[in-house]
């Protein structure tokens, strides 16, 4: 198991955002709130931890193994404000008795979920009590993961890794608001509970692709929603039942940040911003995320994305009296930097 | 009559041209090992109709269809320790593939010699020659990476006839 160390409180002064900055110990309330989304009593306040290492890397690209695992201890001490990481992760792991693991692998090699940070995920839950065969690494297609170097499992003692069309999809149309889809049976009838490990990426349709727009890797027609920048389809796709009260816990791998070009890796707009964005509240994480690669973008020169009539206004929407899902004003928002 | 017999000759004109873009999209646009200096082709090539590009780029696709996309072509190439992506997109015509090559940024990128028009950056090179949008992305930086690149890029120029 990992150290068991407090997190350090250093750099909390540089972060520009509008949210209040609380030492990491400092915050045990609200986590819990936010795995109930959609419901009528949305919390005050959101949290989104910031995890920054700018030693990550081992070599030109390669990520260092213990560094990620340090990271992510970090992250999920802040987030719960626990004592340890191995109480954080004690709590990560009550979440389900089979959890889940949803990446995005789409884009294959250089902007996917990197292997190495679900490895670690898959490490601390497993040293948390969760057996290797209750977890479940999923996406849309077995091909997708192995583009990102995954290798498909469907059995054994290992984790599961499996794409969408293994298990196939239920049978049973699900539909909220503009959306009218089939959800994959991996979270219908396989997880208990999900991580989502969404990428920080830049769309050149839907503005963002991050925490919310990831579940459209659980559903059989995503390709019907990017009408409209993806308003309301992401915040109205995410209302699915099993997406809305499964999703617990957002990973969100910003090792690359695909700030210009995305949701395709494209080199030339790839920022290595060696880091991870973690919350309970998919809609924080994405106001925060959006944030970040505006900033990028506009340090590189490039055109906001309202400027370029892809303002992803999905955010604001998964925030309003229909969804709740979360916070999206960052003014509710405290961003905590470790 | 007529009207039968127009609809006729349009049909099969129709199912000529598909014809055409289904043979020069189910073969040989990509290269073979060796083509290029010092390039393997690691996978097979991957096809997808305008259809099902979404499978491939997620909604970035809308944008391929708007603009024409017939099919896209994909495959898998490696030099030493520079791995490589070659995507080839085929338009209904040329101002097709011209519409997306004008809307990228070329910030930070220098003209390369190949197609009608390039854009070579440290790590990818795109170019547009004809109907066709070709985009190749390494994924490690290297020193000689875009010197690589271009010569991949000119092996599937040479498939792409005039």
């Amino acid at each position: 198991m990992g150290s068991d160390r407090r997190v350090s409180r250093r750099s909390f002064s540089r972060w520009s955002l509008a949210g209040l900055l609380l030492p990491a110990g400092a915050c045990r309330a609200g986590v819990e709130q936010r795995g109930v989304a959609g419901t009528s009593s949305p919390p005050e306040r959101s949290k989104v931890v910031v995890a920054r290492d700018e030693k990550v890397r081992s070599g030109r690209s390669r990520l260092d193994e213990a560094r990620v695992l340090d990271l992510l201890d970090r992250s999920l001490q802040a987030l719960y404000g626990c004592d340890s990481p191995s109480e954080a992760w004690r709590r990560v792991a009550g979440l389900g008795k089979v959890i889940g693991l949803k990446v995005n692998c789409l884009a294959g090699k250089g902007a996917s979920t990197h292997r190495v940070l679900v490895e670690a995920v898959c490490e601390r839950l497993q040293q948390a009590g969760v057996p290797a065969k209750n977890l479940i690494v999923w996406d849309r297609l077995s091909s997708d993961l192995e583009s990102a170097g995954f290798r498909i499992n469907e059995r054994g003692n290992k984790p599961r890794c499996i794409g969408n069309d293994i298990y196939g999809y239920d049978s049973e149309l699900m539909a909220y608001g503009r959306v009218g889809s089939l959800v994959c049976n991996t979270l219908t009838r396989r997880c208990d509970a999900v991580i989502n490990l969404p990428v920080l990426k830049d769309h050149s349709i839907a503005g963002v692709t991050i925490a919310l727009k990831n579940f459209f890797g659980a559903i059989h027609n995503p390709n019907k929603y990017h009408l409209n920048v993806g308003d309301p389809y992401v915040a109205d796709a995410y209302m699915l039942e099993p997406i809305r009260t499964k999703a617990r816990l957002h990973i969100c791998d910003a090792f690359n940040v695909q700030y210009e070009g995305g949701p395709s890796y494209l080199p030339q707009w790839s920022w290595p911003y060696n880091g991870l964005l973690v919350s309970a509240d998919p809609v924080a994480l994405d106001s925060i995320g959006r944030r970040i690669i505006e900033e990028k973008r506009a340090a590189e020169g490039f055109p906001s994305l309202k400027d370029q009539k892809r303002e992803p206004t999905y955010i604001a929407t998964a925030a309003d009296k229909d969804h709740r899902l979360g916070i999206a004003d960052p003014g509710r928002i405290d961003v905590v930097e470790v | 009559m007529k009207f039968a017999k127009l609809r006729l000759v349009a049909g099969a004109a129709g199912a000529l041209w598909l014809a055409a873009c289904g043979s020069s999209a189910s073969g040989n646009l990509l290269p073979e090992s060796g083509e290029a200096p010092g390039w393997m082709k690691t996978s097979d090539t991957r096809s997808y109709s305008a259809d099902e590009l979404w499978q491939y780029i997620d909604g970035e696709a809308e944008r391929y269809i708007q603009a024409g996309v017939v099919r896209a072509l994909t495959a898998d190439y490696r030099r030493e320790e520079l791995e490589a992506k070659v995507d080839v997109y085929v338009m209904k015509d040329a101002a097709g593939a011209r519409s997306l090559f004008d809307a990228e940024p070329a910030a930070g990128s220098r003209p390369a010699e190949v197609g009608d028009a390039a854009r070579l950056f440290r790590q990818s090179l795109v170019f547009v020659k004809g109907p066709y949008l070709v985009r190749i992305i390494a994924y490690q930086e290297t020193h000689g990476a875009p010197e690589a690149l271009l010569a991949l890029a000119r092996a599937v120029e040479a498939r792409l006839g005039e």
